[in-house]
C-alpha cells in the first residue's frame, strides 16, 4: 500500500522532520489519487472500563519505534511551513517539569507514559478508568497542521497526530447535563519535578464548554511530527483547541469530567483577571501587560518582524458561530 | 594601591562585564544558538545583565566600608556606565528588534502598562546620572553630585519592579532580586540611622 512506503525509507530517515516532509508529500499525492480510505469508526469496541476486563494484560498503544503511521491527512489552512521539531520540541511551557522554556524538554524524561489510564467521571453514563490502548483503538489517527498561539504572544505552526476529541467523548455518552467537560493533567512529584513548587494549583486543569469540546478542530492529540508525543509536549494524551491560547491544551491527561457547572481552570484561578475561562485567541483583547495585537513566529532570526494576531487564531469562519452570543471582550 | 593596578583591575572588570554581551554576539553569529525565540533571549539576557549590574554598583560601597578596600570605589563609574549601556542595549533590542519601531504601540506601552513605565522611568533617571560621571562633571558638582548620584536607587528599585511585574506567574527569580536590593538598601539606611544618632549624641553632650 502507498501509505506504508514511509517505511521502506528508513535509511534516509535522518530526523523526524524530514521524515514528515516526505510523508506529506506521498499523502498529497494518495490523497490526490483518491487512494486514502475514510475513518472507519465500525472498528471501535466498547470502552470497557480497566477493572471490568478479563485480561489484566495491557497493550502497547503505539508501535515500539514511536512512529505513528497510516496517518489520514486532513486538508489545512496554514500555509507557513512547520516550525522546526527542535524548536517545536525545544521550547515549552509545561510548568510540571520548570517553569523555563527549555525546561520541559530537558527534564520530562522523567515522565512514565506507559502504562497510563484515563479516569472518566461526571455527567456521563459510561464512566470509570479506562486503558490508554484502549481510548485510541478505532480511532483514526490524522495529521493536522494547525497554527499554535501562546498566550505570551509567540506562535508555532505544528503537524500534530490525534483525531477530534468528539469521537471518543461520545463513546462515554454524556448526559444532557453535561454542559462543560474538565481535564486533569497527571500530579506526581516523583515524576514531575516542579508540582513540588505551588507555581500553579497543582493537579493543572483546563475546561471547555460541551460544544467546544466536541466541535472537530478540537483535536485529542497522541503525536507531532509523525511521531508520538516527546514527554515535553504533553504526552501521551493531550489536548489541542488551535483557536484558544496554548494553556487551554492541557497535556498529560490523565482525567476527564463531564459537569453541569463552568469548571475551574489553573490560569484563570492563578489570576482570573489576566486568564479567563474562554481565553480565545483575540487580537483585540489585549492581556492586562501585554497587546496581543501581533506574535512573534518562533524559528524566526533577530531581524524577522512580529506577524499580525488573527481572531480565532485563524479559525474564525470554523468557530465563530460557537460564540455569537458571547461578548468576547468580557468574556475573554 | 597602585594607580597601574586599579587600571588592570578595571579592565578585567570591563572584560568580565562584556562576556554576555560578546555570547549574545557570538551566539547570534552561529555559535550555538539563540533559541526558538532569538530576540526574547536577546532581551531577557540583557534585562537581566542590566539589573545584575545595577546591583554589583550598589554593593561596592558596602564592600569598601566592610572591608577597608578603598579602591573599590574606583570601579564604581566602571560598572555604572556598563549597566548604562546594557540597559540601552536593552530597551534597543525592545524597540527596535521586536516591536520594529512601531511607535504608536510603543507609546501604548508606555503609557499603560506598568512594567514598561517603570523600565522607561528606570532608564531615564540613569541618564544624567552616565551624563554626570566624568570627573569634570563631578568637581563642578561638587556636593551636589552626591545627591544626584542617590537617583541610582530609585533607578534600582524600579529596576527591580519593572522584572517583578514583568514576570508571568513564577516570581521566585524577582523575589531573590528583591531581596538582595532590599539589603543593599537595608545597610544605607542603617548607616544612615547611625551617623544621624551620632550627631544627636554629639549635640547632646
Ligand atoms: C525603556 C526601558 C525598558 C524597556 C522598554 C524594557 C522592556 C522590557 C521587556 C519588553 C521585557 C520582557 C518582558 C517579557 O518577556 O514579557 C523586559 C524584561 C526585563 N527587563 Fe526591561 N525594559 C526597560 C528597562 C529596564 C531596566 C532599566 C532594567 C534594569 C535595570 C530592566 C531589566 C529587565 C529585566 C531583568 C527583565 C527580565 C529578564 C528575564 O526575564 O530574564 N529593564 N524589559
Amino acid at each position: 500500500m502507498l501509505i506504508k512506503r514511509p517505511q521502506d525509507i528508513k535509511a534516509s530517515e535522518i530526523t523526524p522532520e524530514s521524515t514528515f516532509r516526505q510523508r506529506r508529500m506521498l499523502l498529497k499525492t494518495a490523497l490526490a489519487m483518491g487512494l486514502i480510505k475514510t475513518a472507519d469508526l465500525s472498528a471501535q469496541e466498547d470502552l470497557i472500563p480497566l477493572n471490568q476486563k478479563e485480561s489484566g494484560n495491557r497493550e502497547e498503544p503505539f508501535p515500539e519505534n514511536g512512529r505513528l503511521n497510516n496517518l489520514k491527512p486532513w486538508p489545512s489552512n496554514v500555509s507557513s511551513e512547520p516550525t522546526s521539531f527542535e524548536d517545536v520540541t525545544g521550547y515549552n511551557n509545561y510548568y510540571e517539569f520548570g517553569t523555563s522554556k527549555t525546561d520541559p524538554a530537558s527534564n520530562a524524561h522523567t515522565l512514565e507514559t506507559h502504562p497510563w489510564t484515563v479516569t472518566v467521571e461526571g455527567e456521563a453514563e459510561k464512566t470509570g478508568t479506562f486503558a490508554l490502548e484502549d481510548i485510541i483503538k478505532g480511532h483514526t489517527l490524522e495529521e493536522r497542521i494547525y497554527r499554535f498561539r501562546c498566550v505570551e504572544a509567540w506562535s508555532m505552526v505544528v503537524p500534530w497526530v490525534g483525531f477530534p476529541l468528539g469521537d471518543l467523548l461520545k463513546r462515554f455518552e454524556p448526559t444532557s447535563q453535561a454542559k462543560y467537560v474538565q481535564f486533569f493533567t497527571l500530579n506526581d512529584s516523583d515524576q514531575m519535578p516542579g508540582v513540588r513548587y505551588p507555581v500553579l494549583r497543582w493537579p493543572y486543569r483546563e475546561g471547555l464548554t460541551i460544544e467546544e469540546a466536541m466541535h472537530p478542530l478540537t483535536l485529542l492529540t497522541v503525536g507531532l511530527y509523525g511521531q508520538v508525543l516527546p514527554n515535553q509536549n504533553g504526552a501521551p494524551l493531550r489536548l489541542i483547541v488551535p483557536w484558544k491560547y496554548g494553556f487551554k491544551s492541557i497535556k498529560s491527561i490523565v482525567r476527564i469530567r463531564f459537569m453541569d457547572e463552568q469548571p475551574q481552570t489553573s490560569w484563570n484561578m492563578a489570576n482570573a483577571r489576566e486568564y479567563g475561562f474562554y481565553s480565545n485567541v483575540n487580537p483585540d483583547k489585549s492581556h492586562p501587560r501585554w497587546s496581543q495585537a501581533t506574535e512573534r513566529v518562533l524559528g524566526g532570526n533577530i531581524f524577522s518582524a512580529r506577524v499580525p494576531t488573527m481572531l480565532f487564531n485563524g479559525y474564525a469562519e470554523e468557530v465563530a458561530s460557537l460564540y455569537t452570543n458571547l461578548n468576547l471582550m468580557t468574556n475573554y | 594601591m597602585t594607580r597601574r593596578f586599579l587600571g588592570l583591575i578595571k579592565a578585567l572588570v570591563l572584560l568580565a562585564c562584556l562576556i554576555p554581551l560578546l555570547h549574545l554576539l557570538a551566539r547570534a553569529n552561529g555559535l550555538g544558538d539563540l533559541g526558538a525565540n532569538p530576540v526574547q533571549e536577546i532581551l531577557h539576557t540583557l534585562g537581566k545583565t542590566s539589573l545584575n549590574l545595577i546591583l554589583i554598583t550598589l554593593i561596592i560601597t558596602p564592600l569598601r566600608k566592610e572591608t577597608g578596600l578603598i579602591w573599590l570605589v574606583g570601579l564604581r563609574r566602571t560598572l555604572g556606565l556598563l549597566c548604562f549601556c546594557y540597559v540601552v542595549f536593552h530597551a534597543l533590542t525592545y524597540i527596535a528588534l521586536d516591536q520594529g519601531f512601531a511607535w504608536n504601540s510603543l507609546f501604548v506601552d508606555v503609557t499603560q502598562r506598568p512594567y514598561i513605565t517603570l523600565g522607561f522611568i528606570s532608564l531615564l533617571l540613569m541618564v544624567p546620572l552616565a551624563l554626570t560621571s566624568t570627573n569634570s562633571a563631578q568637581r563642578r558638582l561638587g556636593r551636589r553630585w552626591a545627591k544626584l548620584h542617590r537617583l541610582i536607587y530609585l533607578a534600582a528599585i524600579l529596576g527591580v519592579l519593572h522584572f517583578l511585574l514583568q514576570a508571568k506567574i513564577d516570581i521566585s527569580d524577582p523575589i531573590f532580586y528583591s531581596i538582595v536590593l532590599l539589603l543593599l538598601l537595608g545597610y544605607r539606611i542603617n548607616t544612615w540611622l547611625k551617623s544621624r544618632q551620632a550627631i544627636k549624641n554629639r549635640g547632646n553632650s
